[in-house]
């Protein structure tokens, strides 16, 4: 893509990118951290994702400030204006996932005191680290500007979505094999759930991602892997 | 689509040696705003002005191809340029009022083309047109005050008043709004928007966001060739060619 005529305009793009970048770097860190802190029961380190929370949803604010500043001073057109959506949306989907990594880690205090159920943390480690390894591939084809890589990300929900079908229905056996684990597992559901919501988002996010290179959303056609909203159901 | 208002075919321009216009093909609808855009000297008013044949006046200029109003070739020998242009009305940059009352200024072109057979029927035609062009209600009491009087927003309406007199079909405006404040700018985008009703409207502007506002259609000059033409809402979210996107997003092309 050519420079802009005036100069100050890429370097407000370039900046505001660059403020996206640094989010989505302190997301996926969030992402990893309170996994960690949930396997370790770790409750320092479980309150620093709750501190850098506020960080996050700080540079949420500063970038839908700076992207309103753009589009009142530059009125953007065609790929940038595209950029902007992006940024906007982006922002929003990051400062959510955001959120659900610091109910997470405000999970694990509670849990710190419960005894553990087999596995679950680990399962759910895996989870995150796969939803975290989602974002970081997204970042970069975000910033590559590459939509194949998008595609591939958003594909890779599905992944998330049979993780937690899977730990869905181990809770479950726990819960139905003894009454006191119900406490314990309900939370741990919750944290799954938040984990397989972040999925989600990462997906939306990629959807934007591919907007933003072609210029067109991408047609509704893949898989969907939540399937627990049928679990219970007599058919 | 219905039956294009104008439709141009292999339209080329030559000024002397220069190619100013080359192979130009386009359908413009009826009761639809199109803008023509693109940089200084990349064809567009030029173009525009072959659509009322004002280049005839340009010696050196000539122009071959194929331009139809309603299916009739405007280049035709049997086609009288006068009449043509009553057909076609003009709008230029700066407003250009006739130093003449207000009331005159409009009155001029139904006079001219006998579009009136007494006084009753030209103060109505009179009245019309200033309502249209959203000239009315200021100008009312003053209809014989000097048209150079007015602002210059209102002049420029007085000036779409002046051309839409004559009951043209379609409406030509050279960046009508260049020498205008934002103020009257606007008053003259929900003028044109309103005139869609009546006439096709093609506009050339320098104002990207003047261009997206008021126009159903956008048609991109570069060079003297027309480099794209669609929806206005595609041409601003997500143009085809690549030499559209830098001149849309303000990069180097």
């Amino acid at each position: 893509m050519n420079e802009h005529i005036s100069s100050a305009y890429d370097r407000d793009l370039e900046a505001l990118q660059t403020l996206v970048m640094k989010m989505g770097g302190m997301v996926e860190d969030a992402i990893l951290s309170s996994a960690k802190s949930l396997e370790t029961r770790d409750i320092v380190l479980a309150e620093k994702v709750r501190a850098a929370d506020k960080k996050i949803d700080a540079l949420e604010e500063q970038i839908n400030e700076d992207a309103a500043r753009i589009i009142a001073l530059r009125a953007p057109v065609s790929k940038d204006l595209r950029a902007i959506l992006t940024v906007l949306r982006v922002a929003a989907n990051l400062e959510r996932i955001g959120d659900y990594a610091k109910n997470m880690a405000k999970r694990t205090v509670t849990l710190t005191d419960m005894a553990p159920i087999d596995g679950s943390d680990s399962a759910l480690r895996r989870m995150s680290r796969e939803v975290q390894e989602m974002l970081k591939d997204l970042l970069d084809a975000y910033l590559r500007r590459d939509a194949v890589l998008a595609e591939d990300v958003r594909q890779r929900d599905h992944d998330v979505d049979q993780m937690y079908n899977a730990l869905f229905r181990e809770l479950l056996t726990f819960m139905m094999e003894d009454p006191r684990n119900i406490t314990t597992c309900m939370h741990l559901h919750f944290v799954a759930k938040n984990v397989e919501r972040m999925g989600d988002l990462v997906t939306n996010m990629a959807e934007q991602v591919i907007y933003l290179v072609t210029g067109e959303m991408p047609e509704d056609d893949r898989p969907k892997g939540d399937e627990t909203a049928f679990v219970g159901d007599v058919d | 689509m219905t039956q294009a208002k104008i439709s141009a075919q292999g339209v080329q321009v030559h000024y002397a040696d220069t190619h100013a216009i080359k192979d130009v093909n386009v359908e413009i609808a009826d009761k639809e705003v199109t803008a023509f855009i693109g940089p200084s000297g990349c064809g567009k008013s030029t173009f525009l002005r072959c659509i009322n044949r004002m280049n005839d006046t340009i010696d050196i200029c000539r122009v071959t191809g194929d331009i139809r109003i309603d299916g009739e070739d405007i280049y035709d020998a049997k086609v009288d340029p006068v009449q043509l242009r009553a057909k076609v009305g003009m709008v230029f940059q700066k407003p250009n009022p006739f130093p003449k009352s207000i009331y005159d200024n409009v009155a001029y072109g139904p006079k001219i083309h006998g579009l009136s057979r007494n006084k009753a029927e030209l103060d109505e035609i009179v009245e019309k047109s200033l309502r249209k062009a959203a000239l009315w209600n200021e100008a009312k009491d003053r209809l014989h005050a000097p048209g150079t009087g007015l602002s210059g927003g209102q002049q420029q309406r007085l000036c779409i008043a002046r051309a839409i007199a004559t009951a043209p079909e379609v409406l030509l405006m050279d960046e009508p709004c260049s020498a205008l404040d934002p103020i009257a700018t606007a008053q003259v985008e929900e003028l044109i928007d309103d005139l869609r009703q009546s006439f096709s409207v093609v506009i050339v502007t320098h104002s990207m966001q003047q261009a997206a506002r008021v126009s159903q259609k956008t048609a991109f000059f570069h060079l003297g060739s027309l480099v794209e033409f669609g929806d206005t809402n595609k041409i601003f979210t997500n143009p085809e060619d690549p030499r559209t996107e830098s001149y849309i997003s303000g990069r180097i092309g």
